[in-house]
């Protein structure tokens, strides 16, 4: 796949960001601009637009164009215990903190298809801490969401989650957690329960509570930098003293403007701690 | 030494996968600590932690070596790795940024994607090194880095464990230097200085 050329491309990729933000107030106007591009490169492709006001056109005149062109400007992937020594950080070293709170809350920020939030809800669950905590799991593609809330997934899946799971420190199997149903695997009522998803946007909402944990993991990477800051800025808000922050593994605050306001809590695992 | 015939060199790029290690295991060494530009890599088939390969190639050269970051700012006389099972970019603002978005040719890290976004970035002040490999990754990004007007160098086909991804290269477009692994880390310290670009660029693909 060929990226778009540089020069004249530039405005127009800008106008399109601008023009999607007027009419469906989705902001990609500071998103990392390297892999954006190929997005959007394969996106004409998708849509077979020769040229990006092409593309504009049409996602503005039809809002189901739109939404399929979401999925092209997001990154979806996601596993259950995805990084299982993040998870395994989390439960030897913040789930003894959480613990002294009444009733915590966490936040799952850019959770896309859900395994994120339902890993964490299995590690609460084996810790005797779901009954008292407050999932919220958050993202801005409502397709995802959608997938999230159901809790279905491919059966094929499972041999790796289950190993990730394994070596995140899994109590049990993590087959008490799902039936099979044909080729899918349906996860546990009682998980869904404790997850709160709705749509939010690091780019453009606002703190809605208090969290003892953020987990915000290979979201930031697609945001530029003073994007990453605006977000870290709402996470950081939202943070309790002394909360908690995990990023993905190839994420760090060090070039972030907030970097001051958390301590490097577990640093190989990328675990803050708000100050 | 003759005016250069560009603008200063302000990156280097290389790509590699099947038989790349062991060039970059000559090339690296005959670069100096105090190379005024950045080197960012992509190697397929990264062993499972990049760390040790961090270690292997620092204990050969007097660059830095570490795992590119996101965001991180590229910094002169610095090697970056990229990590495995992530793309690695090149913003236009000349730091890193990372993503996993879908492998391409198969690959993930690809050479292509940083090529491309290198070759956004940084255009006629980049050049592209492509190494032994066993796919075709690599040959478009760097076509890329020259239609950007930058600099390309690939190995010569008789010097790499897999010549397929060189030759790849070689079969797309007239490539500046065409050489082995032993020449190569001169002759980037030399166009780092602000040396020699190219012969003439018709006179490019030979092997
Ligand atoms: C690669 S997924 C990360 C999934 C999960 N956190 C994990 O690490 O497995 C990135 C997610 O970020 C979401 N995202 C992108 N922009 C966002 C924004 N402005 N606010 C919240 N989420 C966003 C995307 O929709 C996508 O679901």
């Amino acid at each position: 796949m060929m990226a778009l050329a540089p020069s004249r491309a530039d405005s127009e990729f800008e106008h399109l960001f601008e023009a999607i933000y007027e009419r469906y107030h989705y902001d990609f106007r500071r998103y990392a601009e390297a892999s954006l591009r190929r997005r959007v490169a394969a996106a004409l492709v998708h849509f077979g637009c020769d040229t990006v006001p092409h593309l504009e056109q049409r996602a503005l005149s039809d809002p189901q164009v739109f939404t399929e062109l979401l999925r092209f400007l997001t990154v979806q992937v996601s596993d259950l215990f995805r990084d299982p020594t993040y998870f395994r950080a989390l439960r030897d070293e913040v789930v003894p903190v959480l613990r002294t709170y009444p009733s915590p809350k966490v936040w799952v920020a850019g959770c896309a298809t859900g395994e994120e939030a339902y890993s964490l809800a299995i590690l609460l669950a084996e810790e005797g801490l779901l009954e008292r905590t407050q999932i919220y799991a958050t993202d801005i593609h409502p397709e995802s969401l959608r997938v999230a809330q159901a809790g279905v997934y491919a059966l094929d899946r499972f041999a790796r989650f289950s190993e990730n799971y394994l070596q995140a420190g899994g109590r049990a199997s993590l087959s008490h957690y799902y039936t099979a149903e044909y080729s899918s695997a349906v996860l546990a009522r009682s998980l869904k329960k404790a997850i709160l998803f709705a749509d939010h946007s690091l780019a453009t909402d606002s703190v809605f509570a208090e969290m003892q944990l953020v987990s915000c993991r290979n979201v930031l990477i697609y945001f530029e930098r003073a994007l990453q800051d605006r977000a870290l800025g709402v996470i950081s808000e939202a943070l309790c003293r002394k909360g908690f922050l995990g990023l993905g593994l190839k994420e760090t605050l060090r070039f972030s403007s907030h970097a001051s306001e958390f301590r490097e809590f577990v640093p190989d695992a990328r675990i803050y701690q708000r100050l | 030494m003759t005016e250069p015939k560009h603008p200063n060199l302000a990156a280097i790029v290389v790509g590699g996968s099947a038989g790349a290690l062991e060039a970059l295991a000559h090339i690296v060494p005959a670069l100096p600590g105090t190379l005024p530009v950045p080197v960012a890599v992509v190697l397929h088939m990264l062993p499972r932690r990049p760390s040790g390969l961090c270690a292997v190639l620092g204990e050969l050269t007097p660059l830095r070596v570490k795992e590119a970051e996101d965001k991180e700012p590229l910094a002169p006389g610095t090697l970056y790795l990229a990590s495995p099972n992530y793309h690695l970019l090149v913003e236009r603002e000349h730091c890193f940024s990372l993503s996993m978005d879908e492998p391409v040719l198969f690959s993930r890290p690809s050479i292509d994607v940083l090529f491309d976004s290198a070759a956004d970035a940084y255009g006629p002040t980049l050049c592209g090194v492509l190494l032994s490999g066993a796919n075709e990754d690599g040959a478009a990004g760097l076509k890329h880095i020259h239609d950007a007007g930058g600099t390309t160098v690939v190995q010569a086909p008789h010097s790499a464990t897999s010549r397929q991804m060189p030759a790849a290269a070689l079969a797309a477009f007239a490539v500046d230097h065409v050489t082995t692994p032993d020449r190569i880390g001169p002759l980037l310290e030399l166009l780092a200085a602000g040396g020699e670009r190219a012969e003439p660029r018709a006179e490019g693909a030979r092997s």
